[in-house]
């Protein structure tokens, strides 16, 4: 079943030109010396006759075109998204949360006492964190500020952009 | 092939502002875009709405046609979201996607379909009957690849797939139709291959 379903893979690959040519003159030499190949061959090549040459296309009805045309009457062209989408907004949105999920994870580290030997048990008392050392640690004082950099810079980029689109539009 | 300009210099004469111009490129490819949709709707008045609503989001969005790719296959790729999205919004008359359980029900009820008429028939009507019994994915994929001028990568691109599974499911629609013109006109079939 396997070897079957293998050959007509083979030979639909052949019929549309995907092999390469080392699988080419494999096939060919197949088909022209196996017989239960080159009825299979045979076969599926009239499959691909019969749908290159058989195959029809509906038609919409007589008025589509001036539906269409009426229809986007309504619309105007939307301006591409990449005049409003902003690459460097979209790297400083990035930069930002990857910065965030390595201060989470260099504050985790940082309060891991690895002297201590490791225990079995994973209970975990909600009510027992000390929340004031999460906002009173300088590995947090320093995330927030690189993320306080990071906003001031985007929006010194949105500010720029915006300065540079007045100029662009304003007269002469 | 088609005569006058290209689809390139159409889309770029439309976004300087020859807006009837986009006529040109509906009247190109509406037949592509509506047999497209009939594969998952059947219903002529539902296809012609949804093919419909294809040209004016592909209007809308024609600033984003970045022109890196043939301007069909962009618009195939709306074709097939549109195409899933209203079949969803709509709950019309057709079944999951992929469920081709549906279609092999379909099968066994048309019993009416062969019989008779099998001498009679066409390659012509043979093969587009046939295709009518696949799955519409099947269905879409073999008009793709056969009448709209797609490679197996653009497919890919188009169903948000890789080309080698375009290529595998392919061959085996292919392989499904086959079946189908054997089960169902299978004294064309002998005809043909006599």
């Amino acid at each position: 079943m396997n070897t079957q379903l293998n050959m007509e893979e083979q030979l639909w690959s052949y019929i549309d030109g995907t092999v390469s040519e080392e699988e080419k003159s494999f096939i060919e030499r197949l088909v022209a010396t196996n017989a239960e190949w080159k009825d299979k061959y045979r076969e599926l090549l009239e499959v691909h006759d019969l749908l290159n040459n058989n195959l029809e296309l509906d038609e919409p009805s007589m008025r589509f075109t001036q539906n269409v045309m009426d229809e986007i009457g309504k619309y105007q062209i939307a301006p591409a998204a990449k005049n409003y989408i902003n690459k460097k907004i979209i790297w400083g949105i990035g930069i930002f949360f990857i910065t965030m999920i390595v201060g989470f994870f260099v504050y985790g580290f940082g309060q891991v006492n690895w002297s201590e030997p490791g225990t079995n048990s994973y209970s975990f008392d909600l009510s027992k964190i000390d929340w004031s050392k999460f906002f009173n640690n300088t590995y947090t004082n320093i995330f927030m500020m690189i993320n306080a950099v990071l906003g001031l810079m985007l929006l010194d980029m949105y500010l720029t952009k915006r300065k540079r689109k007045l100029q662009e539009t304003s007269p002469h | 092939m088609v005569a006058g300009p290209n689809d390139n210099e159409i889309i770029s004469r439309v976004l300087r502002g020859e807006t009837q111009l986009y006529a040109e490129l509906v009247k190109r490819y509406q037949s592509f875009v509506f047999t497209i949709i009939l594969r998952y709707t059947k219903s002529r008045e539902d296809a012609e709405e949804i093919s419909q609503d294809v040209f004016v989001k592909a209007y809308r969005s024609l600033a984003d046609f970045r022109g890196d790719s043939k301007f069909s296959t962009w618009l195939y790729t709306i074709v097939n979201t549109t195409c899933i999205t209203f079949l969803r919004k709509k709950k019309l008359d057709t079944q999951s996607l992929d469920n081709e359980k549906v279609f092999e029900v379909a099968d066994s009820q048309d019993s009416g379909f062969r019989a008779n008429q099998v001498e009679q028939k066409s390659k012509l009507r043979m093969v587009n009957e046939a295709i009518q019994l696949l799955s519409p994915d099947d269905a879409k994929l073999i008009t793709l690849f056969y009448k709209g001028e797609q490679s197996l990568e653009e497919i890919g691109n188009i169903m948000g797939i890789d080309p080698n599974t375009a290529k595998v499911k392919l061959h085996r629609a292919r392989t499904r139709l086959k079946e189908k013109m054997e089960k169902h006109f299978a004294a064309e079939v002998k005809d043909i291959m006599n």
